[in-house]
């Protein structure tokens, strides 16, 4: 507890590089993921391909993505551009597969009624499909989020800081103080962000907390 | 007016959903497509506005080819009713029926006031503007469904099964409101049903569609059931085909004075000798109450007691509601009204029979039938001078 109290200042900053190592692929990869599963879902053939790739591509372990990345991206390898994108890749590999099954999940009676009044494929897509997927896409986004939280630990072995330097730092100066402030650090941040994606779904989702259950 | 001419439609993998189907569907008419499932009909529906494209043949509409439209402008401008509604569950009541216009770019607010307008003219309280689809009944949410196809007020509807989601009673209820509406309106209207009663009751006329796509018969609905094309028409046009008929045929049946009591304040004033085990009973301006047996009537206090139930007739009706008056009648009398509702007379099943049956005969043989009103239950034959 005196460790932490001590370090609040070291704790408070790499929080906030944290969130930012974490928070900011997660919004990339969101957008991303929109794209391709769109696409994936409209291109019968593409569907497979883009299912299959993004689940190889997260079974890379993330140190190995970390020290490819400057080779790939000619950035520095102290870069946190290099994390950010291999993030990124990650949080695309976990949701392009969401956003495809947010997007089946869509009734079809909604998406017909859609096109039959005259919406085109890209005003469908925003209008209807889009919205109703958003529960399943929340859903992905929550594991996601938590994912990407513990990963980007891993980032302190190629020098770049956020909270995982407590938990390298901690182990091997073995300070217990440090390795709970890491452990505590990371798991209240995954809580957050979980709670921020519940709150931003429970706001892009009215129509299902009217507190009344289905009548029909 | 719409044209499909000669259309075919194959399905990758070799059904075929429309087989060379010519139809026109005139406009400010309801056409219906009524056929067994699979026969076709959501195909022939979703050809019009392109949803999808037939393999060969032409559809027009104002001697328009669709083929050379924008796909969504053309469904913009045609108002399609999806089978249970098909509402967005996602958009509250009010703005799922402003979504074409929005779609169209009219402005928010008149586009929010003129849903607010259609759904009360569907006969939905537009307090539920503000619900969520999910938070309606299957009734409501088709209501609001027909309220949204004709938002932009297009001047072509495409339904699909528009009413299917429903009890009977709140069918019949959704029919009659539609045909009201399309009174007032005058849309050119084609509706997918497989319930070929309700095909009947809408259509100005009917397209009866086999299985496979091959189109059986276009008739009227009169037409249809009195001279069926060939066996497959005559069976998916079921049971009481005669019987059904006779809701077309407006004719007058010999009308007969009936002598009434009247209820005034909860009591029957001067119960009448009567000698019939049944008496009718009206209010004081003449409108039928129902009918109390005889040596009961003194006990009678409220219109409640009395048995009424599907024994009236207008007198400009069909043979089919004057028959059925008289056949439901617990006296065997149909009670028969007038445009206020008040008593005009009773008639006599065997009277309407008979009407029935000189109807059949070619024209010139032909007698008036007999103007009632007067006489009592004398056993008059309209056919009597012979
Ligand atoms: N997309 C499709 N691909 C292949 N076959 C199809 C497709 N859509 C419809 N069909 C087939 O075409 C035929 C006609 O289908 P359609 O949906 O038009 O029937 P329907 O008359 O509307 O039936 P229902 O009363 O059950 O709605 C059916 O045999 C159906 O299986
Ligand atoms: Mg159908």
């Amino acid at each position: 507890m005196d460790w932490i109290l001590a370090h609040l200042d070291d704790i408070g900053r790499l929080t906030a590089r944290h969130v930012v190592l974490a928070g900011v692929p997660l919004v990339l990869g969101l957008v991303i993921s929109l794209g391709l599963g769109w696409v994936a879902h409209r291109v019968r053939g593409l569907r497979g391909i883009a299912l299959t790739g993004s689940g190889l591509l997260y079974t890379i372990p993330s140190l190995a993505l970390f020290v490819l990345m400057p080779l790939v991206l000619g950035t520095s390898i102290l870069s946190p551009i290099n994390v950010i994108v291999a993030m990124t890749l990650y949080t695309v590999a976990l949701l392009v597969r969401t956003v495809v099954d947010g997007l089946d999940s869509v009734p079809p009676a909604a998406r017909q009624a859609a096109t039959a009044i005259g919406y085109g494929p890209a005003r469908r897509f925003v209008g209807v499909e889009l919205p109703l997927a958003v529960p399943v896409i929340a859903a992905g986004l929550r594991v996601a989020s938590v994912s990407n939280v513990s990963i980007v630990s891993v980032a302190s072995l190629v020098g770049v800081s956020q909270l995982g330097d407590l938990l390298v730092d901690g182990f091997n100066r073995a300070i217990g103080g440090e390795l709970l402030a890491g452990t505590l650090g990371c798991i209240v941040l995954a809580l957050v962000f979980d709670a921020l994606i519940r709150l931003g779904e429970r706001l892009l989702t009215p129509w299902l907390h009217t507190g009344r259950e289905a009548s029909a | 007016m719409i044209r499909l001419d000669r259309v075919t439609k194959q399905f990758p993998g070799g059904t075929t959903a429309v087989d060379d189907l010519s139809l026109t569907a005139p406009t400010g008419k309801i056409t219906v497509l009524v056929g067994p499932s699979g026969c076709g009909k959501t195909t022939t529906l979703r050809m019009i506005n392109r949803m999808i494209e037939p393999t060969s043949g032409t559809i027009t509409i104002d001697d328009q080819d669709v083929s050379a439209l924008d796909a969504a402008e053309l469904r913009r401008g045609i108002g399609y009713v999806i089978q249970h509604g098909g509402l967005f569950p996602h958009r509250t009541v009010e703005r799922n029926v402003a979504s074409v216009p929005l779609l169209l770019g009219h402005d928010k607010k008149k586009s929010i006031a003129r849903a607010r307008e259609l759904l009360e003219l569907v006969g939905i309280d537009p307090g539920l503007g503000r619900r969520y689809p999910s938070q309606l009944s299957g009734g409501q949410q088709q209501r609001v469904g027909v309220a949204r196809a004709l938002a932009a007020d297009p001047p072509v509807m495409l339904m699909d099964e528009p009413f299917s989601a429903v009890d009977p009673v709140v069918r019949e209820q959704l029919q009659d409101e539609f045909l009201r509406l399309q009174g007032e309106l005058g849309k050119t209207i084609v509706l997918v049903t497989h319930d070929i009663d309700e095909a009947i009751k809408l259509g100005d006329h009917i397209a009866v569609l086999a299985v496979g796509g091959r189109l059986a018969q276009v008739a009227s609905p009169h037409q249809l059931l009195t001279h069926p094309a060939d066996t497959f028409v005559a069976d998916f046009l079921g049971k009481d085909r005669g019987y059904r008929a006779l809701g077309f045929d407006g004719a007058e049946v010999p009308l007969h004075h009936e002598s009434t009591v009247v209820l005034r304040d909860g009591a029957i004033t001067d119960p009448a000798p009567h000698d019939d085990p049944w008496t009718l009973v009206v209010d004081e301006s003449g409108h039928p109450l129902g009918w109390a047996s005889t040596d009961r009537l003194g006990q009678i206090t409220a219109s409640d007691e009395l048995a009424l139930g599907g024994t009236l007739a207008r007198r400009d009706g069909s043979l089919r509601s004057a028959l059925d008056a008289a056949l439901s009648s617990p006296s065997r009398r149909g009670v028969v009204v007038d445009d206020s509702g008040t008593l005009v007379g009773t008639c006599r099943a065997h009277q309407v029979l008979s009407v029935i049956e000189e109807q059949e005969r070619p024209e010139e043989e032909r007698v008036p039938a007999h103007e009632g009103g007067e006489g009592g239950d004398d056993g008059l034959d309209p056919r009597a001078p012979r």
